[in-house]
């Protein structure tokens, strides 16, 4: 295969004081796909998030988004990230097409004033993701999956090549959430990388491509239905047998 | 006597006509800044920078530096120990902002008594509006203007940072040179509002007028009209106050702002304790997800 990865990751490491929160991560992650992150809370997956936008420096390692290394994707706008619920205000006062504007201020001037082809770009984004009669709604006033599709419409207006979302489908009932999959199935089939990291098995096959199972390490990298075997959820999610002691179960399903 | 003599009779003096326009400018630029320290969650910071720029003005003063340069020294400093005791020890990030404030509030105080200098502490702790001279008011004009220009040229980077600094981040921007103007801003704003209702009451200006103009719209456009118009009304109605009833003038100015905040909370119509009630009488069919 010639074409750049969307995400390499190459013998990533992080640590948090004593605590190792990733340790030698190696993964690829391939444009043209939707690739599914699946982990338990601590298991590394928000900290891989923030190593692949480089907020957070690994102690070893190398990151490349879309062949550069994080600072330069990030100035070329590369890189869209779809946040976790409880990590926005939903009383802040802004529209949803003010939320889907703020992914044009990469390209925009010192006042990021928009110009007219941002506005044709923010309307095709919120036009995409259905939400264009919702354009000038508070953005707290709109359901789970509306608000999530909101956000991916921000990365859409952004351009971006590689998307990241955490958790999109907490707190999203089941039709959402098969719209937004499609939505991300359609986004990926325009050679975009899409990573998903999310809790939900029985969305996994209709919602990935692939799947990569991590615990502080890449347990499994492949097919859907093969992370699906039991014992290898079994390990990425600490109850291997090899090891009596950790019995943490997965949380936090939505 | 009627209005127009209440609005008017003061208005020959020009001390009034001084303090009036001082107050009407730190009102707006305090409004302004307050619509995002509010939504940030930076409330506290707003008032530890305001009582940490104090010992900055006072050596300003000795040396005879401007007033805004020593208080902005002294506002980075404040954010810069707050940052590193809450980075490098287990003291918590309100404890360290609560520590360091106290503390530099404390050493301006202490220099406040050390100085020689017709300044009156009381004026400084609570403002003397009503004796600002015509160079303060330069002074306060201009600093205000700076910080006026400044916030409305990256107002949207501004409202970006608030909403969401891991995508500002991701897409290439700085948070963290974003939120250094921000603080650099507040700084300056102290200064201009220490004059008028003194280091003590600052907050409530860089506070209360974002929190009412939030809970009367959702839109941030119409957050930074509403909030310097409620703010200047309100002090200037707390100055007029002070002229007629003979009492003190930063103390109404806050006061009335705080009678304003006590209405709109209540009665606003959508995000009012009262004022929602009545208004979900009414068949409200859009509303999804309320907050």
């Amino acid at each position: 295969m010639t074409a750049t990865p969307g995400i390499a990751v190459d013998g990533v490491s992080v640590r948090y004081g004593d605590i190792v929160a990733l340790d030698d991560v190696r993964l690829t992650v391939a444009p043209g796909r939707v690739t599914a992150l699946i982990g338990m809370n601590g298991s590394g997956k928000s900290t891989l998030f923030k190593t692949i936008t480089g907020m957070v420096r690994p102690a070893a390692g190398t990151v490349a988004v879309d062949g550069r290394p994080p600072a330069a994707a990030r100035r070329r706008g590369v890189v869209g990230y779809v946040p976790q619920s409880e990590d926005v205000d939903w009383s802040f006062p802004v529209s949803v097409r003010d939320v889907v504007m703020m992914g044009r201020y990469g390209h925009l001037g010192i006042t990021r004033r928009p110009r007219p082809a941002d506005h044709r770009a923010v309307d095709e984004a919120l036009a995409r993701v259905e939400l264009d009669d919702l354009a000038d709604r508070q953005i707290g006033r709109l359901s789970g999956g509306q608000r999530k599709r909101a956000f991916v419409a921000r990365g859409i207006a952004q351009d971006a090549r590689v998307l990241l979302l955490d958790e999109p489908f907490a707190g999203v009932d089941k039709r959402s959430e098969a719209t937004i999959v499609r939505l991300l199935r359609e986004l990926a089939a325009d050679g975009r990388t899409i990573l998903v990291s999310t809790h939900d098995l029985h969305a996994l096959p209709s919602l990935a491509d692939e799947a990569v199972l991590l615990l502080r390490r890449v347990v499994f990298h492949g097919s859907v239905a093969e992370a699906l075997r039991p014992d290898l959820l079994a390990r990425a999610f600490g109850l291997d047998p090899g090891h009596p002691r950790s019995t943490t179960a997965p949380e936090g399903e939505a | 006597m009627n209005l127009l003599d209440i609005l008017l009779e003061p208005l020959q003096y020009e001390f009034m006509l001084r303090a009036l326009s001082a107050t009407a400018i730190a009102a707006i630029v305090c409004a302004l800044l307050s619509c995002w320290l509010v939504l940030i969650g930076w409330s506290l910071m707003g008032d530890a920078v305001s009582h940490a720029v104090l010992p900055g003005v006072v050596i300003a003063y000795v040396i005879g530096a401007p007033f805004a340069l020593g208080a902005l020294v002294f506002g980075v400093v404040a954010v810069a120990l707050i940052g590193i005791i809450r980075g490098t020890s287990r003291v918590k990030e309100d404890a360290a902002i609560g520590i360091v404030f106290t503390t530099l509030f404390a050493l301006g105080l202490v220099l406040i008594s050390v100085t020689p200098s017709q300044t009156d502490l009381n004026h400084i702790l609570f403002g003397n509006v009503l004796g600002v001279s015509a160079s303060d008011l330069v002074q306060i004009a201009v600093l205000a203007a700076v910080a006026f220009a400044v916030l409305l040229i990256k107002r949207r980077d501004l409202t970006l940072f608030a909403f969401d600094p891991i995508h500002t981040f991701a897409i290439g921007l700085s948070p963290r040179l974003l939120s250094g103007l921000l603080l650099g801003v507040l700084a300056l704003t102290a200064v201009v509002a220490l004059q008028v209702v003194g280091v003590v009451l600052v907050v409530a200006m860089l506070i209360i007028p974002g929190a009412t103009a939030h809970l009367l719209t959702d839109r941030f456009g119409r957050m930074l009209v509403i909030a310097p118009s409620l703010s200047a009304v309100s002090s200037l109605v707390g100055i007029y106050l002070s002229y007629w009833v003979d009492a003190s003038s930063g103390g109404l100015v806050v006061l009335v702002q705080g009678i304003v905040f006590a209405a709109v909370y209540l009665f606003s119509p959508r995000h009012g304790v009262i004022g929602r009630r009545i208004a979900s009488r009414k068949p409200v069919a859009e509303s999804v997800a309320g907050d």
